[in-house]
């Protein structure tokens, strides 16, 4: 048996140790409902301030990296959607375009549009669930209810076309698995008019809250030198201004034909990374009526042989997920498989950054922070 | 700055950095001694102010391991890729944690998953293994688990 089951290991001191002063040393996780997952914080409180945060990694740890050295191009893919489940379609986006980039591939117009409208639909999926979560974690509950309201339409589009509605692998070497559903641009319309008429709901409910607004004003300040420092990326980097679109500074696929703004706020505080992703859903929506009715016919993919094959040396591909900036770095030797590959996921940098943000904040607001930066374990536990 | 100009800077800076052609940035190759001073001028010279290091990993290739750094300015918007070879049995460099934090996280990674031992780390320990996994590095080639299923 490799896996230690005691939370509390020998090295960590024990609560009230004599070191002279009143630290507590606190563990949350790794099962709680404030932290979306299994991760494990050892917190070291002095009184209600936290003095420093310890995340424990590895309780869901999969080893995707290693298990992908022994897949084929086609089957990695699969592996990917179980990294952030919540962008699954543009992790599985990564990987293609690196396998495409190696191969120099040139991907149908068809193609390119439905992964682009899919993108943003799982954007949208996942920045309601945020936005239900990070409610919920600073204690208000209907918006949970009000944002699957939503989240609901979108997965029902999922599963029309791909057959699933969480873990898609949608989208191959090439092109995408198969073409849309007759129903989905009815059905995408359909979506975009609700939402258009109840997004203002998530304003009046949390945006303008005083209680919300008190809780994450001036709460987990990081500034724009330590979030790049801190390698932090997304939403939650864009949140202390720092310009790290990828769909802006790296166009792939049609963004750089396509009008939307990326969203960048000063502040650096928890209320600024949740004002990034609350306009960031109206971009997302604007970018998804400028395509859903010019999708090019044709394709939707690219002819491939069975067997795929990579020439040798390394290949580097970044998507902009829900959470940030999605790095597949790919070392090819020449195979049907990867010698070796590298996945830099968002949420790892993100959270390597909690500790900076929470010292000498309360230990109430620390909830606040994590729901911020809207951490996904699995994508951080690769 | 383009690569070739890049190529030009850091030949005036390390005149012992070789480069490697193909990619789709400029491939540094340095001796794992002169990476410290190195990364230095990287992220302080002025026209070249690298201060996003986006990815940090380690490849076993049975002989060696070799680190590589992609590192970008989120000023000038150029990248590079610094790669070290390492010795695979005492696989050693210095840590770069003091200039970019995100080195800390993933340096414990390599140090885990690789084995490779990172000088001066601020705090050097099992971050994903349980305890007892010290020495074991699972993403080297020649890792086997007998337990748990690694390899499909």
């Amino acid at each position: 048996m490799y896996r230690e089951t005691s939370i509390v290991n020998e090295s960590t001191p024990t609560p009230f140790s004599g070191n002279g002063e009143s630290d507590m040393i606190i563990n949350v996780g790794p099962q709680h409902p404030s932290t979306h997952g299994v991760l494990h914080l050892i917190i070291t409180l002095n009184g209600e301030t936290v003095k420093k945060v310890e995340p424990h990694l590895g309780y869901i740890h999969r080893s995707i990296e290693k298990m992908c050295e022994s897949l084929t191009y086609r089957q990695f893919i699969y592996v990917t959607s179980r990294m952030d489940y919540l962008s699954a379609h543009i992790n599985n986006h990564g990987c293609a375009l690196c396998v495409e980039k190696g191969m120099q591939l040139e991907v149908p117009p068809r193609a390119q549009v439905i992964r682009v409208l899919m993108d943003e639909l799982t954007r949208l999926a996942s920045h309601q669930l945020w936005w239900g979560a990070l409610a919920m974690d600073v204690g208000a509950l209907t918006p949970f209810f009000l944002a699957f309201r939503e989240r609901e339409m979108i997965n029902d589009i999922m599963e029309e076309t791909c057959g699933t509605r969480l873990t898609m692998n949608y989208m191959v070497p090439g092109g995408v698995m198969s073409d849309i559903h007759p129903d989905f641009q009815k059905k995408v319309h359909a979506f975009i008019d609700h939402f258009k008429k109840k997004i203002h709901e998530y304003d009046e409910l949390i945006t303008d809250n005083i209680i919300f607004q008190n809780r994450t004003k001036g709460v987990g300040y990081i500034s724009k030198e330590d979030a790049i420092s801190y390698g932090m990326s997304g939403p939650s980097a864009r949140g202390s201004g720092v310009q790290c679109d990828i769909r802006k500074l790296y166009p792939y696929e049609v963004y750089d034909k396509l009008q939307f703004d990326e969203i960048i706020e000063a502040g650096g505080d928890s209320f600024s990374r949740y004002m990034v992703r609350i306009k960031e859903m109206k971009q997302s929506m604007s970018v998804i009526e400028q395509l859903i009715d010019n999708i090019p016919e044709g394709d939707f993919q690219a002819k491939t042989k069975a067997v795929l094959k990579l020439p040798k040396g390394e290949f580097y591909s970044r998507v902009e997920t829900a959470r940030g900036e999605l790095g597949v770095y790919l070392i090819s030797e020449g195979g049907t498989t990867p010698y070796r590959i590298k996945f830099r996921s968002p949420g790892y940098c993100n959270l390597s950054a909690l500790d900076h943000m929470a010292r000498g904040q309360k230990i109430g607001d620390l909830v606040a922070i994590m729901g911020t930066l809207d951490l996904v374990i699995p994508d951080i536990d690769r | 700055m383009t690569r070739e100009e890049l190529k030009i800077k850091i030949t005036d800076l390390l005149p012992s950095a070789t480069f490697e052609e193909g990619g789709e940035w400029l491939n540094v190759q340095i001796d794992p001694a002169s990476w410290l001073p190195f990364a230095e001028q990287l992220k302080k010279s002025p026209d070249l102010l690298f201060d996003y290091l986006f990815c940090v990993t380690c490849i076993d290739w049975k002989t060696h391991l070799t680190m590589v750094y992609h590192l970008s300015s989120t000023t000038f918007r150029h990248t590079i890729v610094v790669k070290a070879k390492l010795d695979r049995n005492t696989p050693e460099i210095e840590t770069v944690a003091h200039l970019w934090r995100t080195a800390e996280f993933n340096e414990r990674e390599a140090y885990e998953m690789f084995g490779v031992n990172f000088l001066h780390h601020p705090d050097l320990r099992l971050l994903i293994l349980p305890e007892g996994w010290e020495g074991k590095n699972p993403m080297r080639k020649d890792f086997e688990d007998p337990v748990n299923m690694i390899k499909l």
